[in-house]
């Protein structure tokens, strides 16, 4: 394993690190501290071999999350407010100073939750290579000896654990979620939203302290020509203070532009097993290991189901011919049958619906928009709507509409879809169907409809 | 104030930006913490988080670092450094990888009744198209080898036929 070092660019002695003396107080632990090295470390020292770890490779791993994670939070945050809050029925509930400023989500444009949406889960899936990447460029300094030289240090490596741990927890958790796979035992919106805010305070931390850092090793190196070094010109950085730099590298067995690529490769696979799940046609099948790449069957149902009708309890007795639906307004209350319905004014929308599991698709939904059914009930200017399941269980068996998702009018109660009755598992015999409006909240199986006049609650 | 700065960074070892932002990330943490010390699940939630750390830096890590010391020991990289067949190897082997980290939940049918409940599919395609990818990986990596190593072959001979020059102008003679 050991062969000879490339070039003189290394350094030969284990030289004492650059700043060896910023030790905080008590100056004498620090430096006792520095000074007892437990058996092991300086071999760990020398053991890492990679001579591409440098500030410049870091850098450059961090400069693609420090685009496109804040992009993920910011997406993210914005899904939790397209669940209402306002309403009580974003979760979790109760999340003290956490709130985010109380908005109504639009319904216009008509993509816009699966676009947030989509692009929260799949940018947090194409990073996962990059935030690999980058723990591997720092990972020695997890092992470096001392841990830490003053009272700063410890509570910086205290919020890198956040950092770690943040976006490690967030990817698990998040990838568990939208693979249907609830190992963990916790509720896995409390923990991906608390979770989000203990990552995002320790990120914004490590931005403001490592940012003059990033733009210093970008300029080290000008990436064009570092792109075009081979693998024999490849040769380590510099020592840098944060010892990032092996103290005896080996010879490169990629360049530079190599470990670039390999991370942006992974980046490209991952996109492209992901981006699928987002669109129709031929190519949402390239989602080849996500639940939603797979094939929903012939027909015009034939789109991919969130909960099924099994899974719901809804019985077929409860949706044939006994279905009624009720509408109930300030001073009355309206029960409609299905043909009832059939008979009123018929609106078509081709409305995506979007998960947030950041699947999501478009479909041609046709029914009796909500805003006749509201003038029905007699509450033509609603404060809200609460649409209620014939499911009896479940987190989302009924959902409340703010004024505009009642208003717009592409907001359906939809019977039809594609042509044709719904079946079963997309809602038969009536669904809702809002325009930007989480997929959850499009409440299936519609028992009741309740309007609230303003000045109601 | 310059004082006052002086003095912080004798003693905590930092200036005063770095006391706010890193005081900030903890107390915020510490908050979160104290808010969801009532739950039930709250020493799952910790357990995740501290468990996620340590699967990274002292699992995943020292096994994928320590089966690629045993690649790089068992093939040497030749003379040849151009086509190395190490990256060869290593590239398919991390696509592979990486897939199934992403992916482990189907791959591993973990969650087959929540799944199902879900979208009213099981879990079983996923085990077979992972396995045929990570074949179709090292195939075509496999194949860009050989045919590398062809063309090296192949434009070495016609070097030496010009005159004997060191090979290694490939691209630009192209």
């Amino acid at each position: 394993m050991s062969r000879s070092r490339p070039g003189p660019s290394t350094d030969p002695t284990g030289a004492p690190p650059a700043n060896a003396d910023d030790h905080g107080a008590p100056r004498r632990f620090w430096r006792a501290l520095d000074r007892h090295r437990p058996p092991g470390v300086d071999t760990l020292d020398r053991s890492w071999r990679s001579p591409l770890r440098g500030p410049w490779l870091t850098a450059v791993y961090g400069s693609v999350l420090l685009v496109g994670l804040p992009l993920v939070i910011i997406t993210g945050l914005l899904d939790y407010a397209a669940y209402g809050p306002r309403f009580g029925q974003a979760f979790p509930h109760d999340v003290g100073w956490l709130r985010l400023p109380t908005f109504d989500w639009p319904t216009r444009p008509s993509w816009l939750f699966r676009v947030t949406q989509g692009l929260h889960v799949t940018l947090g899936i194409v990073l996962i290579p990059v935030v690999l990447g980058k723990l591997w460029s720092v990972i020695p300094k997890l092992f470096n000896w001392p841990p830490a030289r003053s009272l700063a240090q410890v509570l910086e490596r205290l919020t890198l654990l956040l950092l770690v741990g943040g976006i490690l927890f967030q990817i698990a958790t998040g990838l568990l979620n939208i693979q249907y796979a609830y190992l963990f035992g916790f509720d896995f919106y409390t923990a991906h939203y608390f979770g989000g805010w203990v990552f995002i305070g320790a990120f914004v931390a490590h931005v403001v302290l490592k940012l003059p850092r990033l733009v210093t090793a970008l300029r080290s190196r000008p990436f064009g020509a570092e792109l075009r070094t081979p693998v024999a010109a490849t040769h380590p950085e510099p020592p840098d203070p944060d010892d990032l730099v092996a103290a005896r590298p080996g010879p490169a067995t990629v360049s530079r532009r190599g470990a670039v690529g390999l991370v942006g490769g992974a980046t490209l696979l991952l996109a492209a097993l992901t981006v699928g799940q987002t669109l129709d046609g031929p190519l949402r099948h390239t989602a080849l290991l996500l639940p939603r790449g797979r094939d929903n069957g012939p027909g015009p149902n034939g789109f991919p189901v969130n909960r099924t009708v099994a899974a719901a309890g809804v019985r077929p007795e409860e949706t044939g011919s006994g279905w009624r639906l009720t509408l109930r307004g300030a001073d009355r209350t309206v029960t409609l049958d299905r043909p009832g319905l059939l008979a009123m004014a018929q609106h078509t929308a081709a409305l995506p619906i979007a998960c947030v599991e950041g699947w999501s698709t478009r479909q041609t939904w046709t029914g009796v928009r909500l805003r006749d059914l509201a003038a029905l009930a007699g509450v033509a200017d609603p404060a809200s709507a609460r649409v209620s399941s014939l499911e009896k269980a479940g987190l989302f068996r009924e959902a409340v509409l703010a004024p505009n998702q009642v208003l717009d009018p592409d907001s359906l109660l939809a019977l039809r879809v594609n042509g044709v009755d719904l079946s079963p598992d997309h809602g038969f015999p009536a669904r809702v169907i809002v325009p930007a409006l989480p997929g959850v909240h499009c409440t299936k199986w519609v028992a009741e409809i309740d309007f609230r006049v303003r000045g109601d609650d | 104030m310059t004082e006052l700065t002086a003095r912080l960074r004798a003693g905590y070892g930092a200036g005063p930006r770095h006391v706010i932002v890193v005081t900030a990330a903890i107390v915020l943490a510490g908050w979160v913490a104290l808010r969801l010390a009532g739950e039930a699940t709250t020493g799952r939630m910790l357990l995740w988080f501290l468990g996620a750390v340590i699967a990274h830096d002292l699992v995943l890590f020292p096994a994928y670092a320590t089966a690629d010391r045993v690649l790089r020991a068992v093939i040497r990289p030749g003379p040849d450094r151009r086509v190395a067949l190490l990256n060869h190897l290593r590239a398919p082997a991390l696509a592979s990888a990486l897939l199934f980290l992403v992916f482990a939940p189907g791959i591993l049918r973990l969650g087959e009744t929540t799944h199902l409940a879900a979208t009213g599919q099981n879990q079983h395609p996923y085990l077979s198209r992972w396995l045929l990818l990570t074949a179709a990986f090292f195939l075509s990596s496999a194949l860009t080898y050989a045919l590398r190593a062809a063309w090296r072959r192949l434009t070495t001979r016609r070097v030496r036929g010009n005159g004997g020059q060191a090979p290694g102008k490939r691209s630009e003679r192209a």
